[in-house]
């Protein structure tokens, strides 16, 4: 069986007395896309900095590629990585900023513009980085990121500033690399946006793992809702009591019935509502997104 | 280590730092030459400190290098503005997690990145040198100083010397620019404190406490790229200035090595 991508043990950090990751265990199984989704400040990039050696934990342990986080020489060649947005030298092109970490890591400069082609940069990496715009960046960033031609993907809010078709081609992009075998680990506060590429999640709040798995679990982790409304307000009570009378929690919102229970029992509490003299006016099994899902086990609003 | 060579020759080479550090240096090299030659009967003086150099002394095999071990402290300003700033900038722009992600080894980041702009100064004061040759023997007739000892033995032992010494001290500056700019992190700050620290604060202090440029940093630099200058042996100098940019380059690169790059 393949060793994870990544995994990590107790890992922690703490700056002073303040707590940026808690105790954190979770693993990225190989050659997935996992989506590490959480709040702004709930220790996604301290973490990702740690995965990376750019800053050492206060505690736990971890590996990338199977190799300890201790020695991040010993991966980092096969890693690519946009952390907390592009940074580049804004006197230089696009094309030389590529060149300088070509150099760095040793990579053929020949790699460099089939990149900027594949990222939407092809005919702008003669221009220097600080007329690019910020959808301009943020492509030659994840450009930089492909360098390596990398076995695991590391990427911080890859879609920040781009428009909904630049999102839509990174979107796309990721799973190309997916499909190629690449492992993508990757970062965002909008879990709407992870839902629809991640098989595997890793939320995060307050700098504490809340959930680490398949995303089909967490899916199925929560319980669809059927919405009832009755034809007339007056016999919401009666719905709310015929679904509790049958062993489901109900509440209350916007004058429907919120009933915790499959799509399997709507046939059923139709026909009992029918019975009590009560015509819904509709009757609908929702399944809820991962995003609430994720609200409903952080508590956001 | 020389990939990281490589890579921050690439960011040395952008053409507005290296044409704009090259026609300084020119510049610089010009001026000073030119003004030791053309104000040779300067009641005012034509050398540092308004100090007052005849024929006589330029017609001496060392002649050759007295302009251009003149232009040492400015030299060593503009070497470490580019220290400082290319070491900072790394902070500002955020890019340091890059280099750090291609290249783990933080050792080797500071190290490549010192040779680099090690091999940069070199450019600068082999071209400061030629410039100040050039326009030595194109004035000397003019101020009827005598080339005939310059190309002697003891001349080009002079020029070799001369050179030596300036490109010493012109590391010497650059590293103080990079133990700064790694310091502060900021490329206005550690150029600002480095200049102003350089030629106003330790002149001035100098002037107000006896014999303080014995171990003012700048001063004994100074010196070393000078050979030695008043109430500074060069041997003094070499030490002194030594042991304080070695002490300097070895705090930083332990907090260069140790520190979180959160940035």
């Amino acid at each position: 069986m393949n060793s994870p991508a990544i995994s990590v043990s107790d890992l922690s950090k703490v700056y002073g007395d303040r707590p940026a990751l808690s105790h954190a265990n979770f693993e990225v199984p190989m050659g997935t896309v996992c989506g590490f989704v959480g709040p702004n400040g709930s220790g996604k990039t301290t973490t990702i900095r740690m995965l990376l050696g750019l800053i050492t934990p206060t505690g736990g342990t971890g590996t990338v590629l199977g190799q300890s986080i201790k020695h991040p020489e010993k991966y980092l060649p096969q890693v690519g990585a946009m952390i907390e947005g592009p940074a580049f030298y804004p006197a230089l092109t696009g094309s030389e900023n590529l060149k300088v970490l070509a150099d760095l890591g040793g990579f053929p400069m020949s790699r460099v513009q089939p990149l900027l082609e594949q990222v939407g940069l092809g005919d702008r990496g003669t221009g220097k980085f600080k007329t690019y715009s910020l959808g301009m960046k943020q492509r030659l960033g994840i450009a930089a990121a492909l360098l390596p031609q990398p076995k695991l993907l590391v990427l911080d809010e890859p879609t920040n500033g781009l428009d909904p078709s630049g999102i839509q081609e990174v979107r796309e992009l990721i799973k190309d690399l997916a499909n190629d075998g690449t492992t993508v680990f990757v970062s965002s506060h909008l879990l709407s946006e992870l839902e629809m590429i991640s098989e595997h999640l890793v939320m995060l709040r307050l700098g504490k793992v809340l959930f680490a798995g398949k995303t089909q679990d967490l899916l199925s982790a929560q319980q669809p809702v059927l919405v009832a409304k009755p034809e007339y307000a007056v016999d919401l009570g009666k719905v709310v009591a015929i679904a509790q009378n049958n062993g489901h929690e109900v509440s209350i919102i916007d004058g429907e019935a919120h009933i915790i229970g499959s799509a399997d029992w709507a046939a059923t509490l139709n026909r009992l509502a029918f019975e009590a003299g009560i015509t819904l006016a509709a009757l609908t099994s929702v399944l809820p997104t991962l995003e609430e899902t994720f609200f409903e086990m952080t508590g956001d609003e | 280590m020389f990939h990281v060579f490589l890579a921050e020759s690439r960011k040395l080479r952008r053409p507005t730092l290296l044409f704009s550090t090259l026609l300084t240096v020119v510049g610089i090299s010009g001026l000073f030459t030119s003004l030791l030659f053309l104000l040779i009967n300067s009641r005012s003086g034509n050398g540092r400190r308004g100090e007052l150099i005849n024929a006589a002394t330029l017609s001496l095999p060392n002649g050759l290098v007295v302009g251009f071990t003149s232009t040492v402290t400015l030299l060593g300003v503009v070497a470490l503005c580019i220290f400082a700033a290319q070491t900072a900038q790394e902070y500002t722009f955020g890019t340091l997690r890059n280099l750090l992600v291609r290249q783990p080894s933080r050792m080797k980041i500071l190290l490549g990145k010192y040779l680099s702009m090690a091999f940069f100064a070199l450019v600068m004061d082999v071209l400061s040198l030629i410039v100040s040759v050039a326009l030595s023997y194109g004035l000397a007739g003019h101020a009827h100083v005598s080339t005939a000892a310059w190309s002697t033995g003891a001349g080009f032992h002079a020029l070799a010397q001369g050179f030596g010494n300036v490109f010493l001290a012109t590391m010497g500056f650059g590293t103080l620019g990079m133990i700064l700019g790694l310091l502060l992190r900021s490329p206005i700050s550690s150029i600002a404190i480095g200049v102003i620290w350089v030629l106003i604060v330790e002149n001035l202090l100098s002037l107000v406490i006896k014999d303080a440029n014995r171990w003012l940093p700048g001063s004994l630099i100074g010196a070393v790229g000078n050979g030695g200058d008043i109430g500074i042996t060069y041997p003094h100098a070499l030490l002194f200035g030594g042991l304080y940019l070695l002490v300097g380059a070895g705090i930083v690169a332990f907090l260069f090595k140790r520190r979180d790059v959160a940035n």
